[in-house]
């Protein structure tokens, strides 16, 4: 164990990172879908819920390996032969978009639920005092829904983070992808992947502590949560 | 108790409105004047909560006019928000806004809407709120408050943006008897500097002592209207007759 982490330690700390920039770029993005689509759900029209709804069913049903192949091959392909454009997609950017698609449609949902979740008489508060709708939004809805939706995106998170070990598949250098290499230089399977599940959940424990202080700090001041 | 020459603030020509295939309203036609205060009442689904937030858009209409202070609600072009500026909503379950605390509640619209500064809002606020005797919880989340005490900040927020028109949904349906009176006590005193006032209510007392007219409405109509003495005293409708003789006898 200590000599596969006195020599291959700095390999799978780099590799780690590159987990690391991919989930954040994922979440990124994906948090910003989801704001857009979350928010096209429950605005009164029809042609916006249908948008989201579509969106979110799409990258629901579809396995999150399927999607990464499909972006990564599928869709250059088709720009190739189909389209005659050459477009090349690094693993990293087909690993983003793919992790944001899907980090997105659920977020989406999360935000959609949290939005719905809040008596509409709150909005209709608002707007009785002249509101716009957006402001209202803004100013009055959605605070109290972050609120509310905070265990569910930090849940989210947690999955995306670990949903960047599938993109080992497309050949992005992250923990599992490098991880893999390392036993089939050293044979030490079981030493190599048990170090890397305790660098996950090293990384995911402190998310939650991190999530935890954030929560404490909305809810001052009072009663409930 | 339309006197001559008294300016016509709401003018109802009618107002039908539907939810999908449920004709809610059919056909209301009333005119509210400067000043006065109507109370309108009815037994449940007889439309007249509906028929309220027609008054300040909250529902869409059907078809026919609501024409308030010479602006046509029905009138998709014009600015609903600024109109509503100036018909202030008491709700049924005051609505205040969970995330704030008092002042926050009475401030944001005037300072969000630039109606007025931060500091001009805060006088207003401190104003409003010792208004309905609660100056001291100027500093508490709405979740501190009892139900008639969040009912009267709810009043005091309307008040806020200076209303010429106040809309009650229902304001002491929600609350624990002991804390209706608290709530109408603020009420009367705003009829009596000359609001102009639309009460949903079930409380005949207030309507008795209050109203200018009353209302009382049934099936999405108004079956019949008068002043209290007339509705309340001595109905004329069967329907009226009926829906009072129940409400009285408990």
């Amino acid at each position: 164990m200590a000599q596969i982490i006195s020599q291959y330690g700095m390999i799978l700390l780099r590799a780690m990172g590159q987990t690391l920039l991919l989930a954040l770029f994922g979440l990124l993005f994906g948090c910003i879908l989801g704001i857009i689509f979350g928010l096209l759900s429950v605005v009164k029209n029809k042609v916006c819920n249908a948008i989201a709804l579509v969106y979110v069913n799409v990258i629901r049903g579809v396995p999150m390996i399927v999607l990464a192949f499909f972006i990564y091959i599928g869709v250059p392909y088709a720009f190739k032969n189909y389209l005659h454009m050459p477009l090349v997609f690094s693993a990293l950017t087909a690993g983003t978009i793919c992790l944001a698609l899907n980090c997105g449609a659920y977020m989406a949902e999360i935000i959609r639920a949290g939005i719905q979740s809040i008596d509409v008489g709150q909005m209709e508060a608002a707007r009785s005092l002249g509101l716009p709708y957006w402001r209202g939004m803004f100013r009055v809805v959605l605070p109290q829904a972050i609120r509310n939706m905070i265990p569910s995106i930090v849940n989210q998170f947690i999955i995306t983070l670990k949903d960047t070990s599938i993109l080992s598949v497309i050949g992005f250098p992250e923990l599992v992808n490098k991880a893999k290499n390392v036993v089939a230089i050293t044979f030490k399977s079981f030493e190599v992947y048990f170090i890397i599940g305790l660098m996950y959940l090293i990384i995911i424990l402190i998310l939650q502590q991190v999530a935890k202080i954030l929560e404490r700090r909305l809810n001052r001041g009072r009663r409930r949560a | 108790m339309a006197e001559e020459g008294r300016n016509i603030k709401i003018h109802v020509d009618n107002l039908h409105k539907s939810f999908k295939t449920n004709e809610v309203l059919k056909g209301v036609s009333t005119d509210i004047y400067e000043g006065e205060v109507v109370v309108v009442i009815g037994p449940s689904g007889s439309g007249k909560s509906t028929f309220l937030r027609c008054l300040n858009g909250l529902e869409e209409i059907t078809s026919g006019n609501v024409i308030v202070d010479g602006v046509n609600i029905a009138d998709k072009k014009i600015n609903i928000n600024k109109l509503r500026e100036n018909v202030g909503m008491v709700f049924q379950h005051f609505n205040l806004f969970a995330n704030m605390n008092v002042l926050r509640n009475l401030t944001l619209a005037p300072v969000d809407l630039k109606k007025a500064t931060k500091e001009e809002a805060q006088k207003t606020a401190l104003e409003m709120l010792a208004r309905v005797g609660l100056s001291e919880k100027v500093n508490e989340l709405p979740e501190n408050l009892s139900g008639g005490q969040k009912q009267r900040v709810a009043i005091a927020r309307a008040l806020c943006m200076k209303p010429d028109i106040m809309l009650f949904d229902e304001p002491t349906s929600a609350l624990d008897p002991e804390m209706i009176g608290e709530v109408l006590q603020v009420m009367k005193q705003l009829a009596a500097d000359g609001m102009t006032m639309v009460v949903v209510t079930h409380e005949m007392g207030f309507a008795m002592e209050v109203a200018d007219r009353v209302l009382f409405m049934d099936s999405g109509i108004i079956m019949e209207e008068g002043t209290p003495e007339e509705v309340l005293r001595n109905p004329q409708n069967p329907r009226t007759q009926d829906f009072l003789s129940k409400v009285l006898e408990i």
